[in-house]
């Protein structure tokens, strides 16, 4: 059985065990139809070219892990931004943990996808919300869909702020062989208010894990959020990350992506700016060696006037890795003065490292600001003769190159400790302590 | 201290150094001028160990050691600095955490502990000092939108924190105002010792002025064509280059 016949048999078993009452069994069962219909994407199709999910689909993996794990604090501190308090959310194999979590109903709520679609209380902001944004077409995200059953749930009402910041982590165990993981998670920051959100998905062995997220988030007029994908995982997890962000007038969304773990990661960026006065910004920086692979597949779509985005992805590819950026922008006719900037700029470090970039302009309206650039280098060698003749050897010469290259995405990371942490993953992952503190 | 022997060097296939001999004692001071495109920054990036030039003929040495298979930074830690005529720019790395990674790379060849951040942060303020150079200029990034002025003052910065035993300062005059200039040259004065040497490569009599020379070196065409002391330079000021080129075909 192929693992498209796995999920939908199973998705018959897991449906029984649901509220058929309820307007979100209607959603999952049309979802489950379309990706019956559809499948798995193949790299026929343009926007898959370059990524493959063939071998995954070989892989037997468990759609539910069989019995629930607990995890030690201790053991997997080292994920969390454990140097400042945080609100968590926190799952293991896919199954929330109450244990490792932190959640409020405190003025906000920061809590659970089975609640909210679950609890009356909550009906009101899933049907205002829920699989609002998320495409119904992209099959990937429709499977998420039919699956949806339990991951983050925040809801920031008016005016509001949660104190602390809010890490969503996923661990996988390996108590299953392998397995796939379907996170579904729902954020919504209502008028004026403001919220962090830090997610990331750590598989702590070397069994493999397929993890297909769909996050859908709303900024409401004014509202600010900065999220940020911490994607450093094991080398035999994969991830497929949908987020669609809905955007309303004077919102500003931030999303920095951190690439640097992880066997496959495909990044679905879609941003719609629903409003005018927006700012939506992309920040990435990807760094890679052995084999791995990361796409990062960016949508903005200017619905309205007088919008704004920025997108700058840094990529420094190793070893033979392959890297893909894809910079959709859609500027619609009456989405007059709109401002969209994009970069992508990147190292090749290795001979078989390879990297395909590409900025895609859907442009209807006449008067935009619309500018692209893309680059593919190699390291300055008079930049590292500099360096090594101020006595710094040759291989921290390249990796501070390389942080300074990387460097200034972060400048807009808005939590110090993350930035820190941030910054110590990509010393790490060059392989060298740089001389000063980061 | 150093000592070049017979140095052939090229690039490609183009013969660069056809053949260089000089010697360097402590507390020297040399000048090397001559024509541009005579290759005199060649010298000075082979004696740093820049790799793209090949060395096919000759030997530095550095204290009777040849640097041959030395990297840059080997020579570097051994003392050896490079004042660029033309310095890099490097976006997102600041001067004073390039200074401390520089400084702490030097220690750990030489088995020393990074240097405790006061005493870095002292030393940093100290040579900053000395070199007339604001406070607020050490946290930009490195090179990046200096002027030519201050790039060539951030350069002897460096060599005032790293303390080396031979500087080949390869045309720091240029870009100077005669303020910056003075500013320069007291500087380098300030760290000469009858322990370290220097070398100056220039094209103007300017800068000797300041940092006045033992020995003067005309290089031409990859050769050094007339050695002589601090007057020769005056003489070159005076004459430019084109009497020194007939001289050497005749
Ligand atoms: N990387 C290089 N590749 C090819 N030719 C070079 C290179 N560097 C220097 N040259 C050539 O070598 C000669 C000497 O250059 P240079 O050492 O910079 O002279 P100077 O510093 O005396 O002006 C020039 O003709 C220059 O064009
Ligand atoms: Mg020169």
């Amino acid at each position: 059985m192929d693992l498209k016949e796995k999920l939908v048999s199973s998705f018959l078993a897991f449906e029984n065990d649901m509220d058929v009452e309820s307007p979100v069994h209607d959603i999952r069962s049309e979802a489950m139809k379309n990706f019956e219909l559809k499948g798995f994407p193949s790299k026929k199709e343009e926007a898959w070219k370059y990524t493959s999910l063939n071998s995954l689909q070989k892989i037997d993996f468990s759609i539910f892990p069989k019995e629930i794990s607990a995890l030690e604090y201790k053991n997997v501190k080292k994920y969390f931004i454990h140097e400042i308090d945080t609100y968590k959310i926190v799952f293991v194999d896919g199954i929330y943990s109450s244990y490792l979590s932190e959640t409020t109903h405190d003025g906000v709520d920061i809590c659970l996808m089975s609640s909210a679609l679950t609890k009356p209380m909550y009906k009101q902001v899933i049907d205002v919300y829920f699989n609002k944004v998320a495409s119904k077409d992209e099959t990937l995200t429709t499977l998420n869909t039919a699956f949806s059953k339990e991951g983050a749930f925040i809801y920031i009402p008016k005016n509001k702020m949660p104190k602390k910041p809010v890490e969503i982590i996923h661990f996988s165990t390996g108590n299953e062989a392998s397995l796939m993981l379907q996170p579904r998670s729902l954020i919504v920051a209502e008028e004026n208010s403001e919220l962090q959100v830090i997610e990331r998905h750590q598989s702590l062995t070397s069994n493999e894990v397929f993890t297909n997220s769909v996050t859908e988030i709303f900024a409401a007029k004014s509202a600010i959020i900065d999220y940020y994908k911490v994607q450093n995982d094991a080398a035999s997890a994969s991830l497929v990350d949908n987020t669609y962000i809905s955007q309303k007038d004077h919102s500003h969304v931030k999303v920095h992506t951190f690439s640097f773990g992880g066997k496959l990661t495909r990044n679905n960026l879609n941003f719609y700016q629903n409003g005018e006065h927006i700012d939506s910004t992309m920040k990435g920086v990807t760094i890679l060696g052995d084999k791995q692979h990361v796409d990062h597949h960016t949508l903005v779509h200017h619905i309205e006037p007088n919008c704004e985005s920025h997108q700058d992805y840094k990529g420094i590819y190793g070893e033979n890795s392959t890297g893909v950026f894809n910079g959709k922008i859609i500027v619609d006719k009456i989405a007059q003065k709109t401002n969209a900037f994009q970069q992508n700029n990147n190292i090749l470090v290795s001979d078989k490292a390879t990297i395909n970039t590409k900025p895609q302009l859907e442009i209807f309206a006449d008067d935009v600001k619309c500018s692209h650039g893309c680059t593919i280098g190699q390291l300055d060698e008079d930049a590292l003769f500099y360096l090594q003749s101020r006595g710094i050897p040759k291989k921290e010469a390249r990796a501070l190159l390389m942080y300074a290259f990387a460097n200034n995405v972060l400048e807009s990371v808005k939590i110090p400790e993350l930035k820190t942490r941030i910054n110590k993953l990509i010393a790490n992952k060059l392989g060298v302590r740089l001389g000063f503190d980061l | 201290m150093l000592k070049i022997n017979n140095l052939h060097a090229r690039v490609e296939d183009k013969e660069i150094l056809k053949g260089i001999n000089l010697e360097i004692n402590a507390g020297e001071v040399h000048a090397i001028m001559g024509p541009n495109g005579s290759g005199k920054s060649t010298l000075a990036a082979v004696i740093a160990g820049k790799e793209e030039f090949e060395v096919t003929e000759g030997s530095v040495e550095l204290d009777g050691e040849n640097l041959e298979d030395d990297a840059p930074e080997e020579r570097a830690h051994k003392g050896i600095f490079l004042s660029f005529q033309y310095p890099v720019e490097i976006p997102g790395v600041s001067v004073t955490n390039f200074m401390k990674t520089a400084i702490n790379e030097s220690r750990k060849a030489k088995g020393l502990e990074d240097m405790p951040a006061n005493q870095m942060l002292k030393l940093i303020r100290e040579k900053a000092e000395l070199l007339e150079i604001d406070r607020k200029f050490l946290s930009r990034s490195l090179n990046e939108g200096f002027s030519g002025g201050e790039k060539k003052r951030n350069e002897i910065f460096q060599m005032a924190m790293l303390e080396p035993k031979l500087a080949i300062l390869d045309e720091t005059d240029s870009g100077l105002d005669i303020d910056a200039l003075r500013i320069v040259a007291n500087g380098v004065n300030k760290l000469k010792s009858k322990d370290n040497a220097v070398l100056v490569i220039t094209h103007y009599q300017r800068l000797l002025d300041y940092i006045v020379p033992d020995f003067v070196h005309v290089l031409h065409n990859g050769k050094i064509v007339k050695s002589g002391g601090k007057e020769l330079a005056l003489e070159l000021e005076e004459k430019g280059y084109d009497w020194l080129k007939q001289e050497t075909v005749a």
